[in-house]
């Protein structure tokens, strides 16, 4: 037998071990801070919490805690935005999302504001529950009009989509990895643009279409599979908005099947605008989606939790197999 | 060169600011007339605020709307659209001949506010959400080292709703001298009489902290002195305005309190009569 396991606040269920960058977020964010003025950080209460604190503590006059208040924390960064200020609003994305929405709405996307959306714990990167998990935000943001929306995968895309959203004239939702946050993509190689998907290998068997943390996974399930001969590609989609429909379709039209791999409910998310672009471009294909089911999640270990929804690198590989007829 | 924007003077003009009080009252009407309804009961009860803002206390220039050092009115209330229209359109942001599209499709000037009208701040309308607009932008100022001030409008109903409640926190605690909240307490809401108490409004204010005045809203005496009353605030400032849905036109201040006043194609000239009566 072996002894209990134990959730901790935040596990990266690595497969690989991998290096880690520690709060890319906010180390880019204090490095934009120095060369943009007008970049200003607010936080509801949960600064230490969203790798905020490099920023707060190399500008505390441009920072703003506004406590536990996330609807004030939007509305206030739109009057930041609104008097030619870029603010950074962290909180997590729950709180983001399921308490601000309609300040995200109107405030921001509606007004053309501004803001900047960092929104922490998406989907199974902690064991807290379903109060803490976010596992239906992309699909709550991609549905607003003029809001872009981001889930990076790792510590260099982080590190570059955070310069890229403050780049970008308009209010972005972003999901945040915080802590020590493994490095996947190589910052020499890597290009982060928003909009764009990114073609991490290819493979003629199956297309792993992945965002988010999953990319990870979906790296290592391809490595898996080819070692059981199986050709797997895996296409990086950092942006769900605008959604690189294009090179969804291209990328699934040169493969047999299709598994899409989200940490994220499987209804409204990627998975969802994969079908989508590819039924709009007429690509047929067998297809699996790998994500959080049509439940909220319970409290436990991020590594249990993973396993149980079938969304760690077994998982995504069993879902290829399935999706090809590969028995065995 | 002379800054065209508008300097208040330490003595206000009171006729003067009641005349034009009485000349965007017209305007509502000739407003409302068009598509024979509107929020024209809120419109009329906050004229003389309106006029007091436009064309007394308010530093900003009709000229020059993106100014960044304009003091700015937020309207809260997108609803209350009619009475910024009747004041845009008296100051000259645009033709007076155009109130009469009100409403109408593809008017700039409809029924709720957008903020791609000129001379619209935020997109009002979504009740709950102009305070901490309004305390982000006094925030913005401040950073930008600007003279400019917030002012607020926000109805009495949308004290039932709880963001306004975390901006009236936020303010106080982040010193904001530039931020003057407007709540304009007419009495109604959507769904009639005020459905849930509210008062004491005016100690729920000073209970978080802002300096707080509370007058007749329709006393335009008592608006200007509250008004310059916040010009020296040592924190953010609150004016509780009692005001008359209606006020001005006896017809519709003495009409069942509504919340969305529709008036018979045969009433306008009366209603309009009533008006030019008052003094």
């Amino acid at each position: 037998m072996t002894g209990p396991v134990y959730s901790k606040a935040m596990g990266q269920d690595e497969i690989v071990d991998r290096p880690t960058v520690d709060a890319p977020f906010g180390r880019a964010l204090a490095d934009l801070g120095a060369e943009r003025p007008e970049i200003v950080g607010l936080t509801a209460d949960l600064g230490k919490y969203t790798d905020i604190h490099p920023f707060r503590d190399r500008f505390p006059h441009r920072f703003f805690n506004v406590g536990m208040a996330e609807q004030n924390l939007i509305a206030v960064a739109a009057g930041l935005a609104k008097t030619s200020h870029v603010p950074f609003a962290t909180t997590y994305g729950v709180f983001a999302t399921r308490r601000a929405y309609d300040f995200i709405a109107i405030a921001c996307a509606h007004s053309a504001a501004n803001v900047k959306i960092m929104a922490g714990l998406p989907g199974l990167t902690t064991g807290y529950g379903g109060t803490h998990q976010a596992i239906e935000d992309l699909a709550l943001m991609r549905m607003i009009p003029g809001l872009t929306v981001i889930d990076p995968c790792d510590a260099t895309e982080i590190a570059q989509a955070t310069r890229a959203v403050a780049d970008h004239d308009g209010p972005v939702y972003m999901r945040l990895l915080r802590g020590q946050v493994p490095r996947v993509l190589d910052p020499d190689k890597y290009r982060f643009e928003i909009g764009r998907a990114a073609i991490l290998r290819e493979g003629s068997d199956v297309a792993l279409v992945s965002t988010g943390l999953m990319t990870e996974r979906a790296v290592d399930a391809a490595a898996m599979l080819r070692r059981e001969g199986i050709s797997a590609g895996v296409l990086h989609v950092p942006t769900l908005k605008p959604f690189d429909a294009q090179a969804v379709a291209a990328f699934c039209g040169r493969a047999a099947a299709v598994v899409t791999a989200e940490n994220h409910v499987t209804r409204g998310g990627l998975g969802s605008q994969v079908a989508e672009a590819l039924f709009d471009a007429g690509v047929m294909r067998p297809m699996r989606r790998v994500g959080i089911g049509d439940a909220f999640v319970e409290l436990g270990a991020v590594s249990t939790l993973f396993d149980r929804a079938g969304m760690g690198t077994a998982g995504i590989a069993a879902s290829a197999r399935q999706a090809l007829g590969v028995t065995g | 060169m002379a800054d065209p924007r508008n300097h208040p003077p330490a003595e206000p003009d009171v006729p003067a600011l009641q005349a034009r009080a009485k000349r965007l009252r017209g305007h509502m009407l000739a407003m409302a007339r068009g598509p024979g309804q509107g929020y024209i009961g809120q419109g009329l009860g906050i004229a003389d605020l309106m006029a007091a803002l436009y064309f007394h206390e308010m530093r900003w220039d009709p000229g020059h709307l993106t100014d960044p050092h304009r003091d700015r009115f937020l309207l809260s209330t997108g609803h209350y659209s009619i009475a910024l229209w009747a004041a845009l359109a008296e100051a000259g942001v645009f033709p007076l001949e155009e109130l009469i599209s009100y409403g109408a499709d593809d008017s700039r000037l409809q029924m709720s506010t957008l903020d791609t009208t000129p001379g619209v701040e935020i997109i009002g309308g979504s009740l709950g959400q102009g305070l901490g607009q309004a305390v982000g932008m006094a925030l913005g100022l401040r950073l930008n080292g600007s003279q400019a001030r917030i002012f607020c409008e926000l109805s009495d109903g949308e004290l039932q709703e709880g963001s306004t409640w975390e901006a009236a926190m936020s303010a106080p605690s982040f010193g904001l001298t530039n931020l003057v909240a407007l709540i304009d307490c007419n009495g109604i809401q959507a769904d009639g009489a005020i459905v849930l108490e509210i008062e004491p409004v005016a100690d729920k204010w000073r209970a978080f902290g802002w300096e707080t005045a509370e007058i007749d809203g329709n006393d335009m005496a008592a608006v200007t002195a509250a008004l310059a009353g916040a010009r020296d605030a040592r924190g953010p400032f609150a004016i509780v305005l009692r005001t008359l849905p209606g006020k001005g036109v006896p017809t519709l201040e003495a009409r069942e309190k509504a919340h969305f006043v529709r008036i018979n194609p045969g009433e306008w000239d009366d209603l309009i009569a009533e008006l030019e009566a008052m003094p």
